[in-house]
């Protein structure tokens, strides 16, 4: 316990705050506390000001003009795929595909890696911990090209076991596509050791690191994993850009999914020859803006001490957790072991929106719902849950009025 | 507690959430509507039973939801129970104008007064949907059974 104090005071929350200005606001009258980066995290001044700067200083279309500012602006957006490319310790910065976001960059391993190698009853392994966006584009495969999902299912305390991912992996497996963290339960799948199963029946995986990227130094190298998606709005960047990481040979072998500028090697009236990956998986103008915005989160969170971050924000689950466990009418899912700093509960007797609500006019930002992930919803037999996720940014003492505030909701609603 | 809490957390409310009226299946039922809020994943199912001059002779609903869905559901049972279709959907109109905090002189003053209690969703936008839940599904229930109908 010592030791984790000492280690946590390396790490000062209030310095973090004070470069978040929406965190000194308030909402109805109270200080503003925001419980819900696990569905988008706020975004530091360094980050914004990195964006303007860049806007008003260096913009121009990328990869176009010959002239100056656009020179600046396609150094700026290569820079930020090696910003990335470090970020993930991927070996190459072409192994890095800028996309809208998480989401768009699993739809392109699905329409440009795993469609083409798709015949009716091959297999894709997936577990019932997955939010929508790794399991809706694997599900359009199941309609259009007869694709079976095969579905892992989690243990009781949201634990994800490797044995079971390896036993539903067959002869006509496709592609294992795992959540590095839930975003519900918090849980940290064993990712290494299901590549490490994976690869040794020649399965290739596909890791959802929306959840996973922000909490965890992601090194793809080491964990051999195939293709990590995430996300830059969770991870203190702009909304409007994720990023793709995919091992080169599966890049050179994919087929591009969106066509346009930009991605061709040649055009003429009879035939195209698409560019050399990334480019080829980059059409139309990208998020040029929101690239920079990205590599200046990613510099921003990596010059901080990730490993205080971490003891921080398992101390502020720590004690959300001990007291929710108090409450005789909230039942927590998810308890796995070293689970991330998310907390899904259900109350008896109130319905998650009712709780939200109440706990919003506290000034407590939560979710409530089914958080996108219904087959995970069906496996704990609830409708929606309240969840309360915690980022660097988060303090004990707002853990304190998240309680409060769910004594209130309490009181009113029961 | 501030007062637009207060105002839709009302104990009238919290009543018909906690013992609501008209809940379960009607065996008997003519007609029956399915309704999702895809934010949420709450479901109800309204079922009704018409009689040959088209009035609602029973209603009934069951589901679960937020307080303010199953308050909502509860107290449209109480108020659509022997009105004709043409008087649930006026009934209705005159609703989703209250709960969106529009005026309106859809509804009759003693309808207004018992629906009163839900014009306290107006001052919060994101719940206006819960509200509004089991009235689209007797409304598609009601549109559904018609199409049945002429089969």
């Amino acid at each position: 316990m010592n030791v984790q104090l000492t280690k946590s005071l390396s790490f000062d929350v209030s310095a973090v705050r004070s470069q978040f200005e929406i965190l000194a606001r308030e909402v109805y009258g109270k200080p503003l506390v925001y419980l819900d980066s696990a569905a988008s995290a706020q975004k530091p001044w360094a980050v914004l000001g990195a964006m303007t700067t860049f806007a008003e200083t260096e913009y121009a279309n990328v990869h176009r003009g010959v002239h100056y500012l656009s020179a600046k602006a396609t150094r700026r957006y290569e820079d930020a795929r090696e910003t990335v490319r470090h970020f993930l310790n991927a070996a190459h910065a072409d192994e890095i595909i800028f996309t809208k976001g998480g989401t768009e960059a699993i739809n392109l391993v699905a329409n440009s890696y795993l469609a083409p190698r798709i015949q009716p009853g091959d297999q894709i392994v997936l577990t019932t911990m997955e939010h929508h966006s790794n399991i809706v584009p694997w599900h359009f495969l199941r309609e259009r090209q007869g694709a079976v999902l095969r579905w892992v299912d989690i243990g009781d305390d949201g634990a994800l076991d490797a044995d079971a991912v390896d036993a539903a992996i067959g002869p006509k497996t496709r592609l294992v596509a795992v959540a590095h963290m839930s975003n519900v339960l918090g849980t940290v799948a064993p990712l290494a050791e299901i590549v490490r199963r994976a690869h040794a029946k020649n399965v290739p995986v596909l890791a959802d690191g929306g959840q996973g990227a922000v909490h965890r130094p992601v090194d793809v190298q080491d964990l051999d994993v195939d293709f990590y998606a995430f996300t830059g709005h969770k991870l203190y960047g702009p909304t409007g850009i994720g990023a793709l990481y995919g091992k080169h040979a599966h890049l050179k072998s994919m087929r591009p999914f969106n066509g346009g500028g930009e991605m061709i090697a040649e055009v003429t009236r009879d035939k195209i020859t698409y560019a050399e990956p990334p480019a080829r998986f980059e059409a139309g103008t990208p998020p040029i803006i929101e690239a920079v915005g990205l590599a200046t989160a990613l510099d921003w969170l990596s010059s901080l001490d990730r490993e205080a971050i971490a003891d921080h924000e398992r101390a502020l689950l720590d004690h959300a957790t001990s007291e929710l466990e108090k409450l005789n009418w909230a039942r927590i899912i998810g308890t796995a072991p070293g689970k991330g700093s998310i907390l899904s509960f259900e109350t008896t007797g109130m319905h998650a929106h009712d709780v939200a609500t109440i706990l919003d006019r506290e000034g407590v930002a939560v979710r409530a719902g089914h958080h996108c992930a219904q087959p995970l919803m069906e496996r704990f037999g609830v409708a929606s849950t309240t969840r309360a996720s915690f980022a660097l940014y988060n303090t004990h003492a707002e853990v304190e009025a998240l309680i409060g505030a769910l004594h209130k909701a309490g009181k009113v609603l029961s | 507690m501030d007062d637009a809490l207060r105002e839709l957390y009302q104990e009238v409310i919290l009543d018909h959430s906690r013992h609501p009226r008209h809940f379960g299946a009607l065996a008997d039922a003519t007609h029956r509507g399915e309704g999702y809020n895809p934010l949420c994943g709450d479901r109800v199912t309204v079922y009704l039973h018409l009689d040959d001059t088209n009035r609602i002779k029973d209603i009934s609903f069951e589901g679960r939801g937020c307080a303010i869905s199953q308050a909502s559901a509860s107290l449209m049972t109480d108020l659509v129970k022997g009105r004709t279709i043409d008087e649930a959907e006026q009934l209705m109109g005159g609703f989703l104008h209250l709960v969106k905090g529009e005026s309106s002189d859809a509804l009759e003053n003693v309808d207004r007064e018992k629906l009163e209690v839900m014009a306290g969703v107006s001052a919060f936008p994101m719940r206006v949907k819960c509200a509004t839940l089991a009235w689209h599904t007797m409304k598609s229930a009601l549109e559904g059974g018609k199409s049945a109908k002429t089969e």
